[in-house]
């Protein structure tokens, strides 16, 4: 910045303690808050029946995004901001980003955001994040497995591919389920860049053909393991997939978005009273609810990113007790070491240092 | 001989304000399951209203020269400090909107117009007034330490001049508050280092001269030849509001009708008599909306310590709810007008400058307003207490 920005910085600062200049200018203009970034949602494209492509206009430029990351949204639900991640589905360098949220059944702020966005709306927003991108040399060979709302990660590495390197999906594989040709999001559009690009688009619809299973994907796809795959659908897919490249592939060719946040209706953890040292608060988590969720329904502003495991932005130090990872099922329990509050429960009584 | 239960609780049975502790805590349960939208958006209009009074005020006051603008700009920016210490500041540092997870308006980020760093005042407060509210020997509150304020207390000569000082206390309330805080009477009596105090003076004069350099050095500084005008305008929003609160303040522990407690009050102390002492300890303003909103609806003292992390903007739905309970259970519930109750505050501050002093002050039951039954509700069977 230069001196003279920031002298004058200096003496608007002066004026406002112990508050910021900020903190005014927000309270008119809740775009410009640096503590708080936002976001207004310019236009709303239904892409089909539950699915809704939200195109933002960020306060602040945000870090550009790799294709396949994803935002953090935070809206108000009842008085209490509310976040869910979404991922990025235009391209890097296009003027606003957009975002497309499938409403889950149950899902109160997927079901609000798809449904009940009128443009105009402010929302919060977080810096895009996430590791399920292309590498910065593209693969000769690719394969896209989806499934359902799965396509969005993918449909941004599609759109990107599609305008900057095309010659690199001719002779790329994508194989994408869903229940009807109807329910397909983004259909017209993946069947278009198809034709134009040779990208080889295998549609499943499995209302009729039923679940794509490695044996299908194998028959559909016989040169799968001289590929490099990325793949994002419901955890029983992934999960089949992640055994199949186990079994009888390199695993680190199949790269996987699991685009869930973590249930804990079958109980993996046994609860207990959380306490959160740095914070000052503790909560009771019942049994398999994560550490975050414990401590954010009592109030405690946590570190949260993601909300299911895939960002590392909430992770705190542990002091004592232990916790379940519900992700990978691992217990931690060593004093010191770091775990992710936002699906991680508690084992028992548990002090961490957030 | 100090007994567990107060003066007007004696005729309690343990079965009765256990009880008394499940209705209040359904009152609390009816709010904190209702909070919604609505009181999402009345915290944000006073927040906007606060810093449009503020930027309004002192936009006028940089035309200090100008009469009007003195008068306009000093009501405005008296208006925003009040509104920023009390409906804001006290009730967000309490944890009252922490629900919403707003990191704009949360506990651990808010950082309040006041002499006390707001980590430093939370401790004081939020934990040693509002768990040993009363409790002589315990609830440093009580007096500020430096006020005879039940006749319990020992007399000394110093307190002759405690009607004097007062004024003072209620001039420089926020200064007061901030080196309250730093507890010089523990460090004086051994429990506290000196080094401890040292480290927190110093933590509240790098915040307070921030302050002190915005109201009387800069803002004035801007006004160019209206400086001298400015200055005062930011002295007079400040006693002002400084005046408003130490008011209000008092008068929510201090008034006639508010029991202190002995020590051993607070043995096994269960939730039902946590709640009482609470109760019987606070006393109410009655006013209109605005009058609430203006004393941070600390005009609900009772509701406030009943339930010190419930939204201020609910006090006075549940106000009537708990007056009914402590209806149907016998108990006082004490309330009265701003000039009323200040000036038994007053009254008792110069009778216990003096030694001595009527038990009235703190140790006997109120003057309770006689409280008829409503017909139809069943009263809990009230016998006296076995000794």
């Amino acid at each position: 910045m230069a001196p003279l920005a920031r002298r004058v910085l200096a003496a608007a600062r002066a004026l406002t303690t112990p508050l910021l200049p900020e903190d005014f200018v927000s309270v008119w203009r809740p775009l410009r808050s640096k503590r708080a970034p936002g976001a207004r949602v310019v236009d709303v494209r239904h892409e089909t029946g539950d699915a809704t492509t939200l195109l933002l206009r960020p306060g602040a430029p945000l870090p550009a995004h790799r294709p396949g990351q994803f935002v953090g949204l935070g809206v108000q639900v009842d008085g209490v901001w509310t976040w869910r991640s979404y991922s990025i589905t235009s391209r890097p360098g296009d003027p606003l980003l957009a975002v497309t949220v499938t409403a889950v059944p149950g899902g109160l702020v997927s079901t609000r955001l798809a449904h009940g966005t009128r443009p105009g709306t402010l929302v919060r927003i977080s810096e895009p994040a996430g590791d399920f991108t292309l590498p910065a040399a593209t693969p000769e060979k690719l394969l896209f497995v989806t499934a359902g709302s799965g396509i969005t990660p993918v449909m941004g590495m599609l759109r990107t591919l599609a305008a900057t390197q095309p010659a690199v999906l001719e002779g790329a594989v994508h194989v994408h389920s869903d229940r009807t040709a109807a329910d397909v999001v983004f259909g017209p559009e993946l069947r278009a860049v198809a034709a134009r690009t040779g990208l080889r688009l295998v549609e499943r619809h499995t209302a009729t053909a039923g679940r794509l299973d490695p044996d299908s994907l194998t028959d559909l796809v016989p040169d799968w393991a001289a590929r490099e795959a990325w793949a994002c659908g419901p955890t029983e897919m992934l999960d089949d997939l992640t055994d199949h490249w186990a079994r009888a592939g390199d695993p680190a060719a199949l790269h996987v978005e699991r685009f869930r946040p973590p249930t804990w209706d079958d109980a993996t953890g046994t609860g207990g009273r959380v306490t959160f040292a740095a914070s000052g608060v503790s909560a009771d988590a019942a049994e398999g609810q994560p550490l975050m969720a414990a401590g954010e329904a009592a109030g405690a502003l946590l570190p949260a990113g993601c909300r299911m495991g895939i960002c590392h932005t909430c992770v705190g130090p542990l002091r004592s007790g232990a916790v379940r990872d519900l992700i990978t099922g691992d217990t931690h329990d060593t004093a010191g070491e770091a775990v992710r509050t936002c699906v991680s429960a508690p084992l028992g009584d548990v002090t961490i240092d957030l | 001989m100090p007994t567990r239960n107060g003066v007007a609780d004696a005729h309690l049975t343990d079965e009765q304000i256990d009880a008394l502790g499940e209705e209040l805590d359904a009152i609390r349960a009816g709010v904190v399951d209702t909070l919604g939208e609505a009181d999402a958006h009345y915290i944000r209009t006073v927040v906007r209203v606060q810093r449009g009074l503020e930027a309004g005020g002192r936009t006028l006051l940089l035309f200090s020269r100008v009469p009007a603008a003195w008068v306009a700009g000093t009501a405005a920016l008296s208006v925003a400090k009040i509104l920023e210490n009390m409906e804001l500041g006290h009730n967000i540092l309490h944890g009252q909107w922490d629900w919403m997870r707003d990191p704009d308006i949360h506990s651990t980020t808010w950082e309040w117009d006041h002499a006390s760093p707001s980590e430093m005042w939370k401790r004081s407060h939020n934990y040693e007034h509002h768990t040993f509210t009363n409790v002589r020997g315990k609830d440093r509150d009580l007096g500020y330490a430096i006020m005879r304020i039940t006749p319990e207390q020992p007399w000394h000569p110093a307190y002759l001049l405690q009607p004097i000082y007062n004024l003072g206390l209620s001039a420089f309330f926020e200064w007061a508050i901030a080196i309250y805080d730093i507890e010089f009477d523990r460090v004086q009596e051994g429990t506290k280092s000196w080094d401890e105090a040292k480290a927190e003076m110093k933590t509240i004069w790098r915040k307070a001269r921030k302050q002190l350099a915005k109201d009387y050095i800069l803002f004035p500084l801007l006004s160019g030849r209206g400086a001298v005008s400015t200055l005062t305008a930011n002295a007079t929003a400040a006693l002002v509001r400084n005046v408003w609160s130490h008011a209000v303040i008092f008068c929510g522990h201090f008034p006639d009708g508010v029991e202190t407690f002995d020590e051993a009050r607070l043995d096994g102390e269960s939730r039902g008599q946590w709640y009482i002492r609470q109760l019987l300890g606070s006393a109410n303003l009655t006013g209109g909306p605005l009058f609430h909103i203006m004393t941070g609806n600390l005009s609900h003292q009772i509701e406030h310590h009943l339930f010190p992390d419930v939204p201020s903007n609910r006090y006075h739905e549940i106000a009537p709810l708990v007056r009914d309970v402590c209806r149907r259970y016998g108990l006082p519930y004490s309330a009265g007008s701003l000039p009323r109750q200040y000036g038994t505050v007053l009254r008792r501050l110069a009778r216990l400058a003096f030694p001595g002093g009527h038990k009235r002050y703190g140790g006997s039951p109120a003057p309770v307003r006689k409280l008829r039954p409503r017909t139809g509700v069943r009263l809990p069977p009230v016998t006296r207490r076995a000794a």
